[in-house]
């Protein structure tokens, strides 16, 4: 096996050998980045000095008996993570040159554990996509077509682990943006409970949506990366103060007894057949390994749509108030007045999708509409969530399409906004109820992946890597990296 | 023209933002304590409001507004939350303030003012938790104007209190200022000093017919710096009011600026169209709930309150109401007056001594009672030289003027001058018979009845003295040897 081909557990049992150098894994994702990004443009920035000296250091601290979780190990980091030193741009014009003088508190700890950043990836603006085509700088095309899209909004990370330019990497998910990619680019991501990881430093795109995770090349690398970032912030206050169990062990149980539900509403009407059959074969696959699997209906799925469409929007419009010329960023130049600064800087740095939310999000907080909008979105969330817990009255996990399609191509649905959000109905809910959920590979249609969806209860994340665990070992689906051609491809945005 | 002369009630609320003397700023652990440092030298991420950053509730400003809330006699819900304010503006780092809407820590408490010896009570709408803008400087050079921003400021806590419409008068305003000053300095919560912005007031008057219910149109008056200031612009305000009503003309709802060295109020913006400020839960903040444990501790851990204090002055003292409320009207008055009564226990004495002499010397020096340089132990030991008979009521009087210059102590002045009376009843009966056999005539008038001839004589033995015979002893001396 190529370096760049091996697992995170593979390339630590190597290093631990001493058949492996971080140097050595490093220059090799280097050497990668350099020869295909090209053609996937998954990264925005590419810290190759400091990669180098932090692969170095890793090396040394080995040598000295030392060992880390993530020791040399290198990762690639979505640019809505603030990484001192290094410019962060949330994917947006308003951010160009933005260099923050602070470590996100995931960033730091993966830092601690021994991880090397290879470099920040591309997204859509402010998170705010299904596609990464809202990126402001660049398109992210999928490993797996060229011509198509990789998902959003952390297109770049998911691209990244699927086409073998980083062992493993970080995105945030709000409405389905870690599992989406990664089901539309054939990698394991997940999502964990709101509140388990810590959100101080990463950019806020909905405040009580946002949640860090990762992706990986298979369930063992993600429990792994998700014990490193998981755990209490005393910067942020919505961390949850509940110990973090060791995600990567207990992952070797079997699913007997195991209760699973499959949702009827989520498969919805306009998915894929390709997509549909995969699902079901691997919920097969679930019965075959001894789980319980029952139908669940959960009522209220159908408005989780409209609920996060206004939810999430009237969140950042507050949270992107502060893109405002004055302090960092972008500012427009030429202008005289505060008002005109205003008025300009983010009419000029801000794209159309994120001034499309921002005029919802408004719209859904003002004085007359706030009642039947915001709050009425709110109560429905409640229901949401209560539809979550009957069904945990009943069921241990519950299993899910991720995606109602496969990858699609690029451009097919910019002219929709609507068809694009639509993307994510089946993620969308989970966000809602803040509960942990992880897309893994299960299967092929027409040669592009299909994703398979776990969810859990509210920190149940050792009860949803158990179930994917299981599965991944008996589908058979080992990590793979499509063939990719060298140097360009495609226009850059 | 009207034919009828209608008399107008004033009805006014204020709004204070008080400062609140945290160690930290309000969601961030910058020191909150910025005054004189350098601009953009207590800041962080958070109140700089950088991309990624979020909020932690500081425990102590809750613990201050909560305690504030119980000194106004509020109600404490039991469970709160922080709302968005959203609206766009330079000093506002993150294009919202986070503030407080429809679950405030307090409601529904009141406080009692004085005006003149009538005590009435305000009402306490509400008492809420926010943070504290940055501050913007404009600047003029070469023709270019331009600002500046300093973020020191940004994230300090801040108590909003809003009253109740109660308020009758331009005086009873200025009272209720006063009054919210000392409680919150009794509290040890705040400075509640006007000057330097740790404490600010909004008034909000209007005018009705007398007996009227309905309010009438409002007007807001900002860019108050002082109680005196707010007695002054609401003076101004409702005169200008009354006129335009007069004169048929209708007020405009509106928010005007007090402008202190012109003494008037000019309009600043219409408030017609009130700000939507699309308030909505903060998502980055958990709700906070407040126990009856909770709520009991802090209670327990309330100092005396400036009413509490009046009542035991009047109980434990036996002073009358308006000295208590005299020497408890400020903190520093009320906290001098005790230390005197804890060295010298005569308490009316004390209170006389406070309000009389030291209250002019203060005035002249433009100072607190407790830095005229006259210190508690100072006023003690002056008063305690008068009992026992070493110097005059008069000889002190002087004195105090001189331990306030000087700062040296009573005793040693008294030393330093020879300023000691002359008590010595013998050196006192010769000097009374001496003035008896010069002034003849005074002696004659007095046994005629007249009873100015015996304040004669004794001025004429004060005058032989040098002032330092003890005038009660020669009195007495006085009265003995003209009987005789």
């Amino acid at each position: 096996m190529e370096p760049h081909e091996l697992t995170i557990h593979q390339a630590l049992d190597a290093m631990r050998r001493g058949d492996l150098s971080s140097v050595d894994l490093t220059e090799a994702y280097l050497r990668r980045i350099e020869q295909h990004d090209g053609a996937v443009r998954a990264y925005l920035t590419v810290t190759g000095d400091r990669a180098r000296d932090e692969a170095r250091r890793a090396d040394a601290r080995r040598q000295d008996g030392e060992d880390a979780p993530l020791l040399g190990i290198p990762l690639a980091l979505k640019d809505i993570f603030c990484t001192s030193g290094i410019e962060t741009t949330c994917g947006s014009r308003i951010l160009k040159g933005f260099v923050p003088p602070y470590d996100a508190t995931v960033v730091r700890r993966l830092s601690d554990a021994g991880a090397v950043l290879l470099g920040k990836t591309n997204m859509d603006e402010f998170a705010m996509g299904s596609s990464t085509e809202n990126s402001a700088f660049q398109q992210t095309h999928n490993p797996w077509d060229l011509e198509r899209v990789p998902g959003g909004s952390s297109g770049g990370s998911a691209a990244s682990v699927a086409a073998g330019l980083a062992a493993a990497a970080l995105g945030t998910d709000t409405g389905g943006s870690i599992r989406q990619p990664a089901a539309l680019c054939g990698v394991v991501g997940m999502k964990p409970t709101y509140g388990r990881v810590s959100r101080y430093g990463v950019i806020a795109f909905a405040s009580s949506l946002d949640q860090v995770g990762p992706f990986a090349r298979d369930v063992a690398d993600c429990a792994l990366m998700l014990r490193v970032i998981s755990g209490l912030d005393p910067s942020d206050s919505t961390s949850l103060p509940d110990a973090v169990p060791d995600y990567p062990a207990g992952l070797d149980t079997d699913l007997h007894g195991m209760r699973i539900g499959v949702p009827d509403e989520y498969f919805v009407q306009g998915m894929e057949p390709g997509v549909e059959s995969a699902v079901r074969r691997a919920v097969d696959t679930l019965v075959e390994l001894g789980a319980e699997v029952g139908a669940v209906s959960m009522p209220h799925t159908e408005y989780a749509l409209a609920a996060y469409y206004l939810i999430a929007p009237a969140e950042a419009s507050a949270n992107l108030a502060r893109y405002d010329s004055v302090k960092y960023g972008y500012r427009s130049p030429g202008t005289t007045t505060v008002l005109d600064a205003y008025l300009r800087t983010r009419g000029e740095g801000f794209g159309p999708e994120v001034k499309r939310r921002i005029m919802l999000g408004t719209y859904a907080l003002s004085a007359g509409y706030y009642d039947a909008f915001y709050v009425k979105a709110q109560k429905v969330r409640t229901l949401i969530k209560a539809d979550f817990d009957r069904a945990f009255e009943s069921f241990d996990a519950l299993v899910a399409p991720t995606s109602p399609s496969v990858a699609f191509p690029l451009g097919a649905k910019t002219s929709d906004p609507l068809a694009m959000y639509l993307s994510d109905v089946c993620t969308l809910p989970v966000s809602l109820a803040g509960l942990p959920g992880l897309s893994l590979p299960c299967g092929l249609s027409d040669g592009l992946p299909v994703g398979l969806q776990v969810i859990g209860p509210a920190l149940g994340e050792a009860t949803v890597l158990r179930v994917a665990a299981a599965y991944e070992r008996a589908s058979g689906w080992r990590p793979t990296i499509p063939p990719l051609p060298l140097g360009e491809a495609g226009e850059a945005r | 023209m009207q034919t009828t002369t209608t008399t107008y009630e004033p009805v006014i609320g204020l709004e204070t933002h008080v400062q609140l003397q945290t160690r930290s700023k309000m969601f961030c652990s910058c020191s909150a304590n910025y005054a004189g440092a350098e601009p953009n030298t207590h800041v962080c991420p958070v109140c700089l409001a950088l991309p990624g950053v979020l909020p932690v509730i500081n425990k102590q400003a809750v613990e201050y507004a909560l305690m504030t809330g119980l000194a106004l006699n509020c109600e404490n819900p039991d469970a709160t939350k922080f709302d968005r304010k959203n609206y766009p503006y330079p000093d506002l780092l993150k294009g919202y303030q986070i503030s407080q809407y429809d679950l405030p820590f307090s409601v529904n408490g009141w406080l009692t003012v004085d005006v003149d010896g009538q005590m009435s009570r305000v009402g306490i709408t509400r008492a809420h938790l926010e943070e504290d803008t940055a501050k913007l400087i404009h600047r003029r050079e070469n023709g270019t104007a331009y600002s500046l921003l300093d973020v020191n400021r940004s994230g300090v806590p801040l108590l909003e209190v809003v009253s109740e419409p109660d308020i009758r008068s331009p005086a009873e305003a200025r009272a209720y200022v006063q009054k919210m000053r000392l409680i919150v300095q009794t509290l040890g919560v705040s400075t509640g000093n006007m000057e330097d912005g740790a404490m600010r007031c909004d008034v909000n008057v209007s005018l009705r017919p007398a007996g009227a219910e309905a309010f009438g149109v409002k007007v807001e008056v900002k860019n108050l710096n002082s109680a005196r200031s707010v007695q002054r612009a609401l003076e101004y305000e409702i005169e200008r009011q009354t006129r335009a009503l007069e004169r048929g003309e209708r007020i405009i709802q509106e928010t005007r600026g007090w402008d202190d060295d012109r003494g008037t109020t000019v309009s600043q913006r219409s408030k017609e169209e009130a700000h939507d400020y699309r308030y909505f839960p903060e998502p980055d903040l958990p709700p906070v709930f407040v126990s009856r444990e909770w709520i009991a501790e802090l209670r327990g851990r309330l100092p005396e309150l400036p009413d509490a204090r009046r009542e035991r002055y009047m109980h434990e003292f036996e002073l009358s109401p308006y000295d208590a409320v005299q020497l408890t009207s400020a903190l520093a008055t009320s906290r001098f007056f005790e230390a005197v009564v804890g060295l010298y226990p005569k308490p009316k004495i004390v209170a006389n001594w406070i309000q009389g002499e030291l209250s002019r010397i203060a005035h002249e020096r433009d100072a607190e009672i407790d830095s005229t340089g006259v210190t508690p132990e100072a006023l003690g030991e002056l008063l305690t030289l008068i009992d026992q008979g070493t110097i005059s009521q008069a000889t002190a009087k002087q004195l105090l003027e001189e331990v306030a210059a000087s700062g040296q102590s009573p005793r040693a002045l008294v030393a330093e001058r020879g300023l000691a009376q002359i008590s010595d009843e013998g050196e006192l009966e010769r000097a009374v018979a001496e003035a008896i056999a010069a002034n003849p005539q005074a002696v004659a008038d007095f046994h005629a009845g007249k009873a100015q001839a015996m304040g004669f004589l004794t001025g004429q033995v004060m005058k032989a003295t040098r002032g330092k015979a003890n005038p009660g002893v020669v009195n007495e001396i006085l009265r003995r040897q003209l009987a005789s």
